[in-house]
């Protein structure tokens, strides 16, 4: 018998649109104003906090919805704004340093569908208002510092080993070819300085060269090292960013590489730009230097007089420190820093590691200081890029801090430990500080992208305006056009709409405004595959066959036209979403889910639905 | 209801040698255009700031550029944007002054002329490095499109059919651009994403008229070439139609209430889709036709056609 279905397909149909409409109905809950409270440096969210956000919010008289912990988060709901704007002024004054206290939207979805991981679709910055930035981070300043490190290495071992050379330095060649160059007056020497750096540094790639009656050597990172060396420096500042990005409050931010030296970070609800450039844009470097114990620094501090050949910083647990002038050691000279357990007294520890010269100051000046006291200095540096006649000059601006005090209790050389930290988490932070600090990789913003909240509620509001008259003209219209067949397609356009926001929204793809235009762009082309099939069985009824037969030639003649041009919309989707960035991903996004969903309402969903009301049974005329 | 009651017999081919002319100064025109007068790049591909505010009342232009002029910026570009109460400012790359920042700077200066109430609606810096990137790559994806396609209607159909299907894409793309250099109208990144679309879109069509010609080839045993390439084009014709009313129709409403940063791309899909649908009768069809496709080249040597049609 023509145009029966097996019962599997309506069963799968009925499965799918099932699944989709579960998953696409949380996007109808819409959100509550919500405060998100989570931990940065030193400070654990949990039961206790939350207690005292209950105890501060009730203090204030301020009502709340629900407190939920979750994940390290605690998240209380408001009932509009303006409860929410005092609540988050009455829980960060109350809970102090230590806390992020961020603004953000959650959404209403009920806790049945969140059990099933169902989520709204995730909006993004250009409709939910944001700060979007694309920055560029100098990965070659870390080969550069490395090769500088190298020079030290060198400079102390030739000594020690007593090959006399005339200078030391760095060489700089053509097309970004960067070597540490040493000058011999003899090429014995140099054939013995060779044989000694080939030993001491088995990766290091060493050549000899003669130039105008000198005899040169020129050692170089092997490019496998230099490239690790690259992706340090990138994955330190991503990791410095996102600390940074804790200072700001901000409730889901978004911090991913893109490509080799770029770091995409986006801010939802973001409104001061000024201040997120300026917290962002920061390198970080460190230095050591010892701790005045004999001057009270808060008094310094009040009265604004420094004892001569001391400097006054601030601490960042709060309170301030007196510094000794001289620098003890940069953090120039740390090759690694990690996090651990000290195994004397199974306390957190940090341990560090020196390069070669790095050792050799620093075992000499904490020889000479034993037992005293030494902080580490974590100074941000801000760069800024100006163009001065066509030339990129840099400018800097300086914010330090002391981050760590500790007792020196022996002499320390090549590799020592930091102990008395209070957590794991902290000396994992100091770890992580210590490391960025090591690598400066200057940072610059090379792309923003903000959009204030009025306007991102105007683009949500005129996207979704435009997809329902899209969505109703072509409803009219084909309902007008093929009548019976019509309101088929129309139900399979419907059924399709539902797909796509499922998939979005299971996907946890980000909705942009172009991908609503790929929504709209989708419903519009969503009807050609029914006007072929619906056009084919016209024409088939026009030569004459039995309406029955006339349904199922249609369909089947139908289907390679429309696979092959789905097909090759889809390719100029797919690569539109490998070669476009931000917004153009979006609107590639949705194009290519609908295109591939349309294939299945429109087919698959249409002829069930045809077969229902037409299969298995006499008929004369058809309604199309 | 129906567009053509009865199947129609339009001699589409008769037309080729004026339409090709048509085509022909359409181009022409377009690459004069694009070499003259250029594309009016927004600020994606030139890089520099681009800032729009709104206001609580409407504002006086004068007033926002003189501002403009005393805090630094004489070159900056002000414009109301959708109403009175919106601006937009533009900001082009600037030597001696670090890009970052601009858009603090006039934000500031701005609010402290202006009495009511000044909220930022957007800003957008792209560093001119970025720019060079995001023209290069868009240019690159456009050309990796056109190989991939021409790859696939290659192997699906004929080599003779895949450049026909080229040609007309080309021909849709240099048109678009044409118009939007003619008339100076704002390329940016959306537009780009809208004219890779177009190609998307006017291929779908020209794919549904060779494959109807394919079919035809194959099935038709009397006629020339001209006669069953005709046939076809009558054949598909109140699809071709009918597919561009639709998205025609929700083109319009993103065009009338997408808002301002969807017009360009709106724009240009509505240019796409219309010379998209003439050029798969056109050029696509015709070109194939010049190039001398015959019944020989398209009997039923390749199977995987019709394994498909019995799946649906």
């Amino acid at each position: 018998m023509l145009n029966q279905y097996p019962a599997w397909k309506y069963l799968l149909l009925i499965i799918v649109l099932g699944t989709s409409s579960l998953y696409a109905l949380p996007n109808l809950y819409g959100n509550d104003p919500a405060l998100q409270v989570s931990s940065t440096r030193n400070t654990a969210v949990d039961i206790s906090t939350q207690e005292k956000m209950r105890e501060l919010l009730t203090a204030a008289d301020i009502p709340y919805k629900s407190i939920l912990l979750a994940n390290e988060q605690i998240l209380v709901r408001f009932d509009d704004t303006e409860i929410q704007l005092r609540a988050k002024d009455a829980v960060k004054d109350g809970l102090g340093r230590g806390y992020v206290v961020a603004l953000n939207l959650a959404p209403k979805t009920p806790d049945w569908l969140r059990a099933m991981n169902a989520a709204p679709m995730y909006l993004g910055l250009d409709l939910r208002g944001g700060v979007h930035f694309l920055m560029e981070v100098d990965v070659n300043a870390a080969v550069d510092q490395s090769e500088e490190r190298y020079i030290g290495d060198f400079r102390g071992l030739l000594r020690e080993n007593k090959i006399r050379f005339d200078k030391i330095g760095r060489y700089i060649g053509n097309e970004g070819d960067t070597a540490v160059e040493v000058r011999f007056r003899t090429t014995e020497a140099r054939d013995n300085a060779q044989l000694l750096l080939d030993r001491e540094y088995p990766d290091l790639l060493i050549d000899q060269e003669d130039r105008a009656g000198k005899f040169f050597m020129l050692a170089r990172l092997d490019e496998k090292e230099k490239r690790e060396t690259r992706k340090l420096a990138l994955k330190q500042n991503i990791t410095t960013l996102r600390n940074r990005v804790n200072e700001l409050g901000v409730a889901e931010p978004v911090i991913q590489q893109q490509g080799d030296e770029r770091i995409v970070v986006q801010l939802p609800g973001v409104q001061d730009t000024a201040r997120a450039k300026e917290i962002l844009g920061a390198t970080a470097t460190l230095e050591f230097r010892l701790t005045d114990e004999t001057h009270d620094a808060e008094d310094a501090a009040r009265t604004g007089r420094v004892p001569a050949g001391l400097k006054l910083y601030t601490q960042r647990e709060g309170g301030h420190a007196l510094l000794k002038n001289r620098v003890m050691l940069t953090g120039d000279y740390i090759i690694d820093a990690s996090s651990g357990l000290d195994q004397q007294s199974g306390g957190a520890a940090v341990y560090i590691t020196l390069d070669g010269k790095g050792a050799s100051i620093f075992s000499k000046v904490t020889g000479d200081n034993v037992k005293k006291l030494m902080s580490v200095v974590f100074i941000e540096k801000k760069t800024e890029t100006r163009i001065v006649d066509g030339e990129p000059v840099k400018t800097k601006r300086t914010l330090e801090e002391v981050i760590n005090t500790a007792r020196i209790q022996e002499q320390l050389s090549k590799r020592f430990q930091i102990t008395g930290l209070d957590s794991t988490k902290e000396a994992h932070t100091l770890a992580l500080l210590l490391r960025a600090g090591a690598l400066a990789a200057p940072i610059e913003i090379v792309e923003e992208r903000t959009i204030g909240p009025s306007l991102g509620a105007d683009n949500i509001r005129q996207g979704f305006t435009s997809v329902i008259i899209g969505f109703v003209l072509v409803l009219v219209f084909m309902a007008v056009w093929y009548r019976g067949f019509g309101l088929v397609a129309n139900l399979a356009l419907a059924f399709n709409l539902v797909v796509i926001v499922a998939v979005l929204s299971m996907l946890q793809a980000t909705l942009t405004l172009p991908g609503i235009a790929g929504i709209v762009l989708t419903v519009g082309m969503a009807v050609d595959a029914n006007v072929l099939i619906f056009e084919r069985i016209r024409e088939e009824l026009r030569n004459g066959i039995s309406p029955q037969a006339a349904i199922n030639s249609g369909y089947a003649k139908a289907f390679s036209t429309i696979a092959d041009a789905n097909i090759t919309t889809l390719i100029a989707a797919v690569i539109l979403f490998g070669f476009g960035t931000g917004p153009i991903k979006g609107f590639a996004i949705t194009l290519s889910i609908g295109i591939i969903t349309s294939m299945f309402t429109a087919i698959l969903g249409t002829r069930a639905v045809i077969n229902l009301i037409y299969g298995n049974r006499r008929v004369d005329k058809l309604s199309i | 209801m129906q567009l053509f009651k009865k199947a129609t017999t339009f001699d589409f081919m008769s037309k080729r040698k004026v339409t090709m002319l048509l085509s022909a100064v359409l181009i022409l025109i377009s690459v004069g255009s694009l070499a003259t007068r250029g594309l009016n790049f927004g600020l994606d591909f030139t890089g520099g700031t681009l800032i729009e505010l709104g206001y609580s009342h409407p504002v006086d232009l004068t007033i926002v550029r003189s501002t403009l002029e005393t805090s630094g910026f004489p070159e900056a570009v002000a414009q109301h944007f959708g109403t009175a109460r919106d601006i937009l400012i533009r900001i082009a790359p600037r030597e001696g002054k670090s890009d970052a920042d601009i858009s603090s700077t006039v934000m500031s200066a701005l609010r402290n002329v202006d009495d009511g109430e000044v909220t930022m609606r957007r800003v957008e810096f792209v560093g001119p490095q970025v720019g060079d990137e995001l023209a290069n790559d868009g240019g690159l994806a456009m050309i990796y499109a056109l190989i991939c396609i021409l790859i696939y209607v290659g192997f699906r159909f004929e080599y003779r059919f895949a450049i026909g299907s080229v040609a007309a894409l080309v021909h849709d793309v240099l048109i678009t651009l044409g118009v939007f250099s003619l008339f100076q109208l704002d390329f940016d990144l959306t537009v780009l994403a809208s004219i890779l679309a177009v190609i998307g879109y006017s291929l779908n069509d020209t794919i549904v008229v060779f494959d109807r010609i394919r079919e035809n080839f194959r099935k038709m045993r009397k006629g020339s070439s001209v006669d069953i390439v005709n046939a076809s084009l009558n054949q598909t014709l109140s699809r071709t139609i009918m597919t561009s009313i639709t998205t025609l129709l929700v083109l319009m409403a993103l065009f009338i209430v997408g808002g301002e940063l969807i017009h360009g791309f709106a724009t240009a899909l509505i240019i796409g889709v219309v010379v998209g649908t003439y050029s798969s009768i056109y050029v696509a069809s015709s070109s194939a036709l010049s190039m001398g496709i015959s019944k020989e080249d398209l009997m039923p040597v390749e199977k995987e056609g019709d394994d498909l049609e019995h799946i649906p």
